[in-house]
């Protein structure tokens, strides 16, 4: 069967490759064009601004979800971010469940699903539009952001679905719908429903689309340019392979490659920020002064707290819902345990990866300022920030590195690739989860939506990233719409038990085991 | 309280040899064996969504295979040569979790076949013999 399919594939590649390049880009803007009309009216309905004010209704709502959980949970994510430490290094592990999952290859499997190219790209667009300010609301978002990871991951195990062979499913759909007839409230049901159509579109359009296009630009920045629908076949060929085709063991290979990239990315941004460690200053300096005044950016201050608050969402995806399906699978006799680590996600994810990329970007000064004013100037569309190569997303993060240590754009585009990767592997599962929701499990039913999912594979390489991007945004954003209207109905049960919990551990009737 | 002996034991030709070297030391010194068979499982490894979602049935799938398969045959060939057994079945670093058992036990020895490594990935990784050698607290029996 994969034999089969290869050959015809290879064939039809040689011979796209050979056709006229002109004709190529032509196909590319066609896709580009149907897309972005199909999918306008959904993106300006997310984004619709508050009546008379240019503050997106959105934005708003994460802020504001994020700070409620901040407070109703007593600031969790600051006064138990020891107890997470210690129950990722297995102090609280019991010795009898060796074998089964534990809490750091949880928190491992869940981070290689959100560290990727929001990381990389995403980081860069909020800066190219927003100004360094925007790394200001960022971290903020990260470190409100734990909250919401906290109260969603501890309901994703609480009410997840266990069969008799063993297996589990959890996440949103689950909780919505449990946790609601639980406490007796309407309505769960169609939260549920309505939380895996908006799941099903975020994993076509973040989880994939943003991905594959971000990679096809770091491909075609160090390639050169070519048609963005062949890195599209290529990588959705080997998506196929793995979901469709059952080769587990490049799946596996990439797990097991992603933490290193990581390790490797964090590491190289270090040692250029130590390289100009004398800049760290005014970097900071620029991060602070931009994040009220927006240093002459389009739309100011609000501009930077939106890209920022924009990005560090599609980052870390916290309130988003889908850390709650990945943790969900993990077997643990206090699902709370699984809130605290994960309340970790967006810490890691934001507040020292992006910080990371943020800093490198501002650091290599890649944004250009007047030199009389001091502030930025923007571009001839008056939409971003003129950048020193005309970079934007991917390109520019790829551009700041380079100008640091030479010959790193190949190692980043490596890295974007696997990350890419990895995060369409993880949403695959996640979009799978809510088709089989809906829809029910069957094999039929599954292969569709894998197929589905490699088509967009192709379509978001293929699109410019403006579409792309606001698509990708608008999709994940209506996932944590219904998720967040969904935590504040549920919060309740998980402040039960985060009060059970800590009278438990005072008592010493959860102990230490190392 | 009679003496005991802890066996390592796997699937390897020299396990094979361990037992019978075992069996017979067992029965000179009159001492019990507890056959300890450790799968190798790592806390801190990485794994796939689906690796996760499945990991609790394959623990158990896991666990049923090496009782049927490793650990009953020996508890019969060694209760039929008259000899009080029990078995042990952990998850863990393999040198690691033979001290603990060695520890909890009590026991006074143990003995572990030689596992066939090359000599490459014995030098990258340590064999499991070469390190219980150097971290039991009790005399260690190599046997080829």
């Amino acid at each position: 069967m994969k034999h089969s399919l290869k050959t015809p594939l290879a064939a039809l590649f040689a011979l796209l490759a050979l056709s006229a390049p002109a004709l190529a880009q032509s196909i590319d803007e066609r896709v580009n064009e149907i897309f972005a009309n199909s999918t306008g009216w959904f993106v300006s309905l997310i984004f619709s601004d508050f009546p008379g004010t240019s503050f997106p209704w959105i934005v708003g709502w994460l802020v504001i979800a994020a700070t409620v959980f901040t407070i109703y949970f007593g600031v969790v994510q600051f006064r138990w971010v020891g107890h997470s430490i210690a129950l990722v290094k297995g102090d609280y592990s019991d010795p009898n469940d060796a074998g089964e999952v534990s809490h750091f290859q949880a928190l491992a499997t869940a981070l290689s699903g959100t560290v990727g190219l929001g990381n990389i790209a995403g980081v860069a667009v909020a800066i190219g539009i927003g100004g360094p300010g925007a790394t200001f609301w960022m971290i903020l978002a990260g470190l409100m952001g734990m909250a919401s990871k906290f109260t969603e991951c501890t309901l994703g195990v609480k009410y997840r679905n266990e069969y008799p062979d063993g297996k589990v499913s959890g996440g949103p759909m689950y909780y919505l719908s449990k946790g609601f007839k639980e406490r007796g409230i309407f309505g769960g049901g169609i939260l549920a429903v309505l939380f895996s159509v908006f799941c099903i579109l975020g994993a076509l359009g973040g989880g994939n689309m943003f991905q594959a296009n971000q990679a096809h630009a770091q491909l075609a920045n160090v390639l050169g340019d070519y048609p963005g629908w062949i890195t599209g076949l290529v990588m959705a060929s080997v998506v196929f392979a793995v979901i469709v085709g059952g080769l587990k063991s490049i799946a596996k290979v990439t797990e097991k490659v992603v933490p290193f990239m990581g390790i490797l990315y964090v590491g190289t941004a270090l040692i250029i920020i130590l390289m100009n460690f004398d800049q760290i200053g005014t970097a900071f300096g620029r991060i602070f002064e931009g994040a009220f005044t927006g240093l002459g950016v389009a739309g100011g201050m609000v501009g930077a707290l939106i890209q920022g608050f924009r990005r560090a969402a599609f980052s870390n995806e916290a309130g988003v819902g889908s850390a709650a399906i990945a943790h969900s699978a993990v077997r643990t006799k206090e699902p709370i345990t699984e809130g605290f680590v994960s309340l970790l996600e967006p810490f890691i994810d934001t507040v020292v990866v992006c910080t990371m990329t943020a800093l490198v970007i501002i650091i290599t000064d890649q944004l250009v300022t007047d030199p009389e004013t001091g502030l930025f100037v923007l571009n001839e569309a008056g939409t971003a920030i003129q950048t020193v190569g005309d970079n934007s997303g991917v390109a520019l993060t790829s551009a700041a590195f380079q100008s640091s240590i030479d010959g790193f754009k190949y190692i980043l585009a490596l890295a974007v690739i696997l990350f890419a990767f990895s995060t369409m592997l993880s949403w695959s599962y996640y979009g799978l989860k809510a088709w089989t929701y809906l829809f029910g499990e069957g094999q039929t039913k599954e292969l569709i939506f894998k197929l589905i999912f490699c088509i967009f594979v192709v379509i978001g390489a293929a699109s410019s990233l403006g579409p792309v991007i606001d698509f990708s945004d608008a999709a994940i954003f209506a996932m944590a719409v219904v998720n967040v209207l969904g935590l504040y109905f549920l919060m309740p049960i998980v402040k039960r038990e985060l009060q059970s919990y800590a009278s438990r551990l005072r008592s010493g009737e959860i102990k230490k085991y190392k | 309280m009679s003496k005991k002996l802890v066996l390592g034991f796997d699937d390897s030709e020299s396990a094979k040899a361990a037992l019978d070297f075992a069996t017979t030391l067992a029965k000179a010194q009159g001492a019990e064996v507890i056959v300890a068979h450790v799968l190798e499982w790592s806390p801190y490894s990485f794994l796939t969504k689906e690796e996760l979602e499945e990991r609790h049935m394959r623990r158990k799938e896991e666990l049923a295979r090496a009782e049927d398969a490793l650990l009953k045959p020996v508890l019969k060939k060694l209760t039929d040569a008259g000899i009080s057994a029990t078995t042990v079945l952990r998850y863990g670093h393999i040198a690691d979790t033979l001290v603990d058992i060695i520890n909890e036990n009590k026991a006074e020895q143990i003995v572990i076949g030689r596992t066939g490594h090359s000599a490459l990935s014995s030098r990258l990784f340590g064999s499991v013999a070469g390190s219980l050698a150097q971290a039991a607290p009790v005399p260690v029996t190599i046997v080829p």
